[in-house]
């Protein structure tokens, strides 16, 4: 006769052990299966498309009416049990009792509410079951409701996708620095919530709640402890969620944060099995229905007097909001011995993380583009030794075509579909087409595919892409690597510096393979420069990797003496300041005095034991150094405007000076000179300027790229504003396009050449966000180096550095 | 030889150098980064650039003037450029840099 097997939730566990029990050994067990909720098994992960409306109720049911009545069993759907008689070996259902030989508890969990103030109001609800995602659906209905949720996790976020996508007005408060921060790092976690926000979805992080306020017993706003209220029609609380153990408990089962099971999942009683997000494996507990399907397999098994145990497996987690292809899994948390791999296009809004432990990937988290996360999820899995495609591991599969370490296989390994171009969304395939179709040249492919038309960070795999497809008849041409240290091009250093995080001069030597121990004076500088340029917090700069001028911070000339020119903001000075130089100019025998092309003031011939004293005095009278002599903000010239000039527009001299307090101190990789003229006559030379503004009546005229050295070119119109602070915003956004894309040693002219003034107006000029973005990174980085490197080097404690290390005239003499 | 305390290594920046004033002109003391030191004229041979603001690299120094590159144990220059630098025995003793000033005096002598 079949045993009686009575089964507690008929949820998504006890569904899929049914399944297994079902098919390997039908009629063994006579069940009856009770449920809370008024309904049979359905897919409880798909709510969120059901709530969405991307999917219907009966889409997502997995058993239905039919199943159960072909397997013989007893539904006792909308009724509770309320107690285990174990002893008796009988659960007291609210509708009566029921017998059991075999017992499987699947209550699953319950979402946690905060019991803060007015957490009982109508219109706060959880996100568990029909009923929470049928009441959402519901308050969406009003025209203009609005929704606040609580958490920014997975369930608060598909949640809040889900409202929005319903037409409500939605507000995400999170309490922690950012999204999903248990599945996610911070960089991920920055480009979800840009990408929900770009939905129009509010989201606010470190945000404490603190109070639910109501209004005849309904929600009406949640006050935040920094006192914001945010009104809402409806409040969503997704926190987390608590193993349902009340039953197991109170019957007296071992129960810890969940009911305790052993591995082959039974509980401390022989004859109660449990499985689901209810119970407590090895210290562990569930959120996710993958190690439940496990769980059910192993149920099953056991229930058949099989042996079977139990193994925990990692999980991976995505988030089921269209759009935001999100992908995490194992272990992400920077630690001793880990290494991370990390490629980002900014661009296309793709970030990829890999966590590698020894020779092993142990974590992945990715963002934007998760097409490869399950080859990832499955060497974090298997445990898959992957020191032999290391250095491309990043690029997924694709790349893993047998002899990584060979370029060209990598390339030729590459799907058709595989982006080349993440600028212009160029396919390896589109490429492909364009040389059979007679592209045979770089400039043909780019004329035709746009391929490496832009930032130019491709050309290197477009021109993989030709010699593959081309084979001998492509001549490869030879790259110009940065210098005999290394085979890297300048431009492949910058995107690997940024890719794999290398934030220190032994880091890029060391991963990028330099021949040397520590490089050569045309690579040092080059390197400090991009290390500083890109991680303003964390880079150090190193001064022994400076040329002679940017390291004593005053120009070298050829007897060896230095020339100091202290600033001028915007060419302005006073009877105080004057003063100040002439005595400078005096005590320390100064040869001569000379006006500059920047309008300011030169000392020349100054002995380098003087630079700090002189250095002192010129502080001392308020003036700081004029980085006469870096590849940085040099100056910005200006003409009188508004102020006395009859034919002036605008204050040009007092945006000149804005400018120069935003701009100077600044790194670049070349110099970077600016100027604001008044007016289109132009006395402050603004058109040959690297950045020139000329003053109109409606505003403001700004010019790039203009050049009066060796080369001599008119500036070109990035645009025209009409307000000062957008020509701040503006230069600020434009100059940190500079500082994070162009070459050392290239002007801006020459940079602008070879990006294309149309993809500089893209970056700065139209997207509004873009240009925000990249004006917070200058000012991010000028919160270290808008400093006076004077005023550090004349302290007294460092001026012995500056002097001869010792004097043995006397002894050498003897 | 006649060895004199110059100073402490430590006050020598690593890749960096500094300057020891002598009878008879100024002599650089270079320190690298594996923490060798050498002592070199601080007179470029080519228009008299002062060696000692160089960039350091290896055993190597280039000139801060016109980028000419010296290999600091022999004094010699590389590659294309002809062109060769005095040097001085210095060494490394429980922290501090001496000079042979023998050689010092030799020179000034001569
Ligand atoms: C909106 C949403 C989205 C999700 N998305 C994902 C996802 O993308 N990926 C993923 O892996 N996981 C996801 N999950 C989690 C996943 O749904 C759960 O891990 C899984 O459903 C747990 O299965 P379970 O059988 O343990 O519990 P449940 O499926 O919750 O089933 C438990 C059942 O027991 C019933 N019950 C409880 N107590 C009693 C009682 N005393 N008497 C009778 N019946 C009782 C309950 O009513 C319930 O129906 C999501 C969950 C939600 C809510
Ligand atoms: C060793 C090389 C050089 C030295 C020592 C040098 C020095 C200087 C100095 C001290 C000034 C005054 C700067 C100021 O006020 O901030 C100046 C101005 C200027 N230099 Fe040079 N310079 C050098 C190379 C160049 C080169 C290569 C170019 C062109 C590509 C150039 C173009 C200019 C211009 C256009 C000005 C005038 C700036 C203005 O009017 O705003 N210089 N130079
Ligand atoms: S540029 Fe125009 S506003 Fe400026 S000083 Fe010349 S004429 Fe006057
Ligand atoms: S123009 Fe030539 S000579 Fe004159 S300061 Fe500039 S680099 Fe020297
Ligand atoms: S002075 Fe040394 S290279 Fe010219």
């Amino acid at each position: 006769m079949a045993q009686k097997l009575v089964v507690i939730g008929a949820g998504m566990a006890s569904g899929r052990a049914l399944e297994h029990l079902f098919e390997e050994a039908p009629g063994t067990y006579e069940v009856t299966l009770f449920n809370a909720e008024p309904r049979g098994n359905y897919n409880r992960i798909m709510l969120s498309p059901v709530l969405s409306g991307e999917k219907t109720y009966d889409d997502i049911v997995t058993h239905d009416d039919t199943w159960y009545a072909e397997q013989g069993v007893t539904c006792r759907f909308g009724e509770k049990v309320v107690s285990i008689d174990r002893a008796a070996k009988v659960v007291h259902g609210e509708q009566g009792d029921v017998a059991y030989d075999k017992l499987i508890i699947a209550t699953g969990s319950t979402p946690f509410i905060i019991p803060m103030p007015g957490h009982d109001l109508k219109g706060v609800l959880a996100y568990r079951d029909l009923e929470d995602t049928n009441a959402m659906v519901a308050a969406a209905a009003k025209p203009g409701a609005r929704a606040v949720v609580i958490g920014g996790g997975l369930l608060g976020l598909e949640a809040a996708a889900g409202l929005k996508l319903r037409g409500m007005d939605v507000t995400v408060v999170h309490i922690m620095g950012h999204l999903m921060e248990r599945q996610l790092d911070p960089s991920a976690g920055y480009l979800l919530k840009k990408a929900l926000e770009d939905r129009g979805i509010t989201v606010l992080c470190e945000a404490n709640s603190e109070q639910i306020l109501g209004e005849d017993g309904h929600v009406r706003a949640l006050r935040l402890k920094d006192g914001t209220e945010l009104p809402c029609d409806i409040l969503v609380m997704a926190v987390g969620i608590r193993p349902s153990t009340k039953l197991a408990a109170e019957a007296g089962l071992a129960v810890g944060r969940g009911i305790h099971v052993d591995d082959g999942m039974v509980t401390s009683d022989p004859d109660i099995l449990a499985l689901g997000e209810c119970v407590e494996h090895n210290g562990q507990i569930f959120g996710l229905v993958a190690p439940l399907y496990d769980q059910a397999k192993v149920l099953a098994k056991t229930l058949l007097g099989e042996d079977a145990a139990y193994v925990a497996r990692e999980v991976s987690t995505k988030l089921k909001v269209t759009g935001c292809d999100l992908f995490s899994a194992g272990d992400f948390a920077e630690g001793e011995g880990r290494e991370d791999i990390v490629f980002r296009d900014p661009g296309r809004g793709v970030y990829k993380r890999l966590i590698l432990e020894g020779n092993k990937l142990i974590g992945a988290v990715m963002y934007g583009d998760t097409a490869d996360s399950n080859w990832f999820f499955g060497l974090i899995k298997d445990g898959t030794d992957v020191s032999d495609m290391r250095d491309t591991l990043i690029f997924g599969p694709g790349f893993q075509g047998g002899a990584s370490s060979d370029p060209l296989a990598a390339v030729a390994a590459l799907p058709l579909d595989a982006e080349i171009c993440g600028c212009n969304g160029v396919c390896k395939g589109k490429i492909v087409e364009a040389i059979q179709a007679g592209a045979t040249t770089l400039d043909a492919i780019k004329a035709t595919t746009k391929a490496s038309a832009s930032c130019g960070t491709c050309t290197g795999l477009v021109e993989q892409v030709m010699a593959v497809t081309m084979g001998d008849a492509f001549v490869m041409p030879t790259v110009q690597p940065m210098c005999k240290c290394t085979d890297h091009t300048h431009e492949d250093v910058r995107r690997l510096i940024k890719s794999q995080q290398l934030k220190s001069m032994p880091a890029v030597m060391q991963e990028l393979g330099w021949k040397t121990p520590d490089g050569c004076p045309s690579c040092r500088p080059a390197l400090n420069y991009y290390l500083l340029a890109d991680w303003p917090l964390e880079y150090k700069d190193d001064r022994q990797s400076r040329f002679v001028n940017e390291r004593n911070h005053a120009n070298i000339q050829k007897d060896g003496t230095y020339s100091v020119v202290p600033r001028m903001w915007g060419g302005v000075t006073t009877p105080a300041e004057l003063r100040a130089i002439a005595d400078a100019a005096d005590k320390y025998n100064v040869p001569m005095v000379k006006m500059t092309g920047g309008q300011r003031i030169d000392l020349l011939g100054v002995k380098k034991e003087d630079l700090p004293a002189m250095w002192a005095d010129l502080n001392a009278a308020g003036m700081v150094s004029g980085h006469a002599y870096t590849k940085g903000l040099r100056t910005v010239k200006t003409c009188v405007g508004t102020e006395f000039c009859r034919f002036g527009t605008q204050d040009s001299t007092g945006l000149g000076i804005k400018l120069e307090k935003m701009l100077w101190g600044s790194w670049a990789p070349h110099k970077l000179k600016l100027a604001v003229t008044g007016c289109p006559r132009n006395c402050a030379e603004a058109t040959c300027k690297d950045i020139g503004i000329v003053c109109v009546d409606s505003g403001y005229q700004i010019g790039v790229a203009g050049a009066a050295g060796m080369d001599l070119k008119e500036t070109e119109l990035l645009c025209t504003v009409a307000t000062e602070d957008e020509v701040m915003e503006i230069v600020a956004a434009f100059t940190q396009l500079y500082r994070e894309n162009a070459r050392y040693l290239h002007r801006v002219y020459k940079w602008v050449a070879k990006v294309g003034l149309d993809w500089c107006k893209a970056q700065v000029v139209d997207d509004l966000a873009n240009r925000k973005a990249l004006a917070e990174r200058f000012e991010l980085s000028q919160s270290v180096y808008r400093t006076d490197p004077w005023a550090e080097h004349a302290k007294p404690s460092e001026r012995a550095k500056w002097a001869p290390i010792a004097d043995i005239t006397k002894e050498a003499a003897e | 030889m006649s060895w004199v305390d110059i100073g402490a290594l430590d006050d020598i920046p690593a890749q960096g150098a500094r300057v020891v004033k002598t009878a008879t002109g100024c002599v650089a003391v270079f320190r690298t980064l594996d923490d060798q030191v050498f002592a070199l004229d601080d007179r470029c041979p080519h228009k008299g650039g002062p060696l000692s603001e160089g960039i350091v690299h290896g055993a190597s120094v280039a000139c801060p003037l016109h980028n000419w590159v010296f290999d600091m144990s022999t004094g010699e220059a590389k590659g294309a450029d002809v062109g060769q630098v005095t040097t001085y025995p210095a060494r490394i003793e429980n922290g501090r840099v001496l000079l042979d000033a023998t050689r010092l005096t030799t020179r000034s002598a001569a």
